[in-house]
């Protein structure tokens, strides 16, 4: 009871205090919404890249086209082979065998010039057609090893894999998705270390009032704990605009562009529940980066 | 009884400077108490031991049977729960009204707000400010900040009441009102021993002196014999 008599009050006075310290709070305030501001967008970009990789990782495809007289037997056979190499999917979807009529048959169905040309090679012997496998793989970036063992399979005739065009797109993609990640802790780290100095300003302000504390007989958990809930509250209070940027930024961007840039190139991410979480994502940092913060610039006022 | 025994205490801070030379002294339960001296006699270094803001270099501090030279920075505040301070400069919360200024002290142990009312009415009720409770620091005259200060450092009921120059800021008559709180609460029980360099105002309480001159004890008078004239 004396104990949640003493949090009530601390989490009163420290609710006073922001408002009663405003304009030093409103510093504090605005230095956590700006780098949330940035916190945000940097996982926002993250996020949607990491979409994009993983979309770009899910479709691309490599095909492997079999030598004109590979028997069906041997047509059979090299599915196993193709499973054995490292870097191919496990599933049944990822290896999947494309007999050369049914090859024709889709190319006809998805347009009327294949349709015309392709109609007279109506048997095996006539086809021209070359059977083949649709693979694909686990790690994108390992493709030109996985492609060089499918070339020496037995019966194999070429491979084909966009070139290598997804695959360095990918690679840079990686490379955007790594960055933003050591970006966004770092911008955490920095946030929490600003804040502090920020808050350490407005504490030091409140040496006067540390130091009546400390006369009156309050412990040092007695004087830490009314910053550190104060902290909370600025940490909270500093996450609500970057919030709002959030939820309504990014919804209409996102309604803007109809959900695709360049085309249907990119597809970003959904706003329900991405907005949510980061959302959570910055109330949690803000309340987090407050209180540190906080704690570590009361710290300096208190001998101990 | 021997509330506070001071056993050959000096203090010497980092600058070199000694403060306090080889001092005993003890101070009984219920006494009132000037100490008196030029400036920079140690007068305010030895109350600052007192209240355990400072460290004796050497010697002892036994408040109530505890060594006050042994407790640590962290536990410093078990020591101030059983003190009241007054400064001259009041320390108040200047954000903060007179009725809060007074409850803090007592918030902070987690006590209910109805013992908390009860108890801030009566020790504002006996240092006269009983209609001022709403009233904030800047709206109050000196005297009357420092009764607020002084009802501040009471409302625990502690057993010593530290005062340090508490007059200093003040004209004579207020001192003399200030003077009249302290011997008020004195006459409750409480231990009150006041630093203070206003040799009329001693002269006047007739109670115990005790001047101090280059850190040392010049000399000591009983209750009733000192002289404004002795310095």
């Amino acid at each position: 009871m004396r104990l949640f008599r003493i949090l009530s009050r601390n989490i009163r006075d420290s609710f006073k205090s922001v408002f009663r310290n405003f304009s030093l709070s409103i510093a504090s305030i605005s230095c956590i919404t700006i780098t949330l501001i940035v916190v945000a967008i940097a996982i926002i970009l993250s996020a949607n890249v990491n979409e994009f990789t993983r979309r770009v990782e899910k479709d691309v495809t490599i095909v492997v086209f079999l030598d004109e007289d590979v028997s069906e037997e041997r047509f059979k056979a090299i599915e196993g082979e193709i499973r054995q190499i490292d870097n191919v999917g496990p599933k049944d979807s990822d290896v999947v065998a494309k007999d050369k009529m049914e090859i024709r048959k889709e190319l006809m169905d998805s347009s009327d010039t294949y349709a015309s040309v392709l109609d007279k090679y109506d048997t095996r012997d006539t086809n021209f057609i070359k059977d083949a496998y649709h693979v694909k793989v686990v790690d994108i970036t390992k493709m030109e090893k996985t492609v060089s063992a499918l070339k020496k399979i037995d019966g194999v005739n070429t491979v084909k894999y966009g070139e290598g065009m997804i695959e360095r797109l990918v690679t840079i993609f990686d490379v955007v998705r790594k960055a933003t990640y050591v970006v966004v802790i770092a911008l955490i780290l920095v946030t929490a270390f600003l804040i502090s100095n920020t808050i350490k300003i407005t504490i030091f302000s409140r040496k006067r009032e540390i130091d009546i504390m400390r006369l009156v007989g309050a412990s040092n958990m007695n004087i830490k704990i009314p910053f550190i809930f104060e902290g909370l509250f600025l940490g909270i209070m500093g996450s609500i605009i970057p919030i709002i940027i959030v939820t309504y930024g990014y919804s209409s961007l996102y309604n803007y562009f109809d959900g695709e840039l360049f085309g249907n190139f990119v597809t970003l991410v959904k706003p329900n529940p991405f907005i949510f979480s980061i959302s959570g994502f910055l109330i949690i940092i803000g309340m987090i980066v407050g209180m540190v913060g906080s704690w570590r610039a009361v710290r300096k006022h208190l001998k101990i | 009884m021997e509330l506070i025994t001071i056993k050959n205490a000096s203090k010497t801070y980092k600058t070199g400077v000694t403060a306090i030379h080889d001092l005993s002294i003890n101070f009984k339960k219920g006494e009132f108490v000037f100490i008196i001296g030029a400036t920079g006699c140690g007068k305010s270094t030895l109350i600052k031991m007192l209240y355990r803001e400072e460290r004796p270099t050497s010697g002892q501090i036994f408040i109530g049977g505890i060594d006050v030279a042994k407790i640590t920075n962290r536990k410093v505040y078990k020591i101030r729960r059983k003190l009241g301070v007054v400064f001259q400069d009041f320390k108040l919360l200047p954000k903060s009204t007179v009725y809060e200024n007074v409850a803090f002290a007592l918030e902070i142990f987690g006590v209910p707000s109805d013992e908390i009312y009860a108890k801030v009415v009566k020790v504002l009720e006996l240092v006269g400010l009983k209609n001022k409770a709403k009233q904030y620091p800047h709206q109050l005259s000196g005297g009357e900040q420092q009764r607020v200060a002084i009802a501040r450092a009471i409302v625990n009921g502690p057993k010593i009441l530290i005062c340090d120059e508490p007059t200093g800021n003040l004209d004579e008559k207020t001192s003399m009102g200030i003077m009249n709180v302290l011997e008020a609460i004195n006459k409750l029980g409480t231990t009150v021993i006041v630093v203070t360099h206003d040799t009329e105002i001693v002269d006047k309480m007739k109670k115990r002196v005790v001047v101090l001159d280059e850190g040392r004890i010049l000399k000591e008078y009983a209750e009733g014999e000192y002289r404004h004239e002795a310095i």
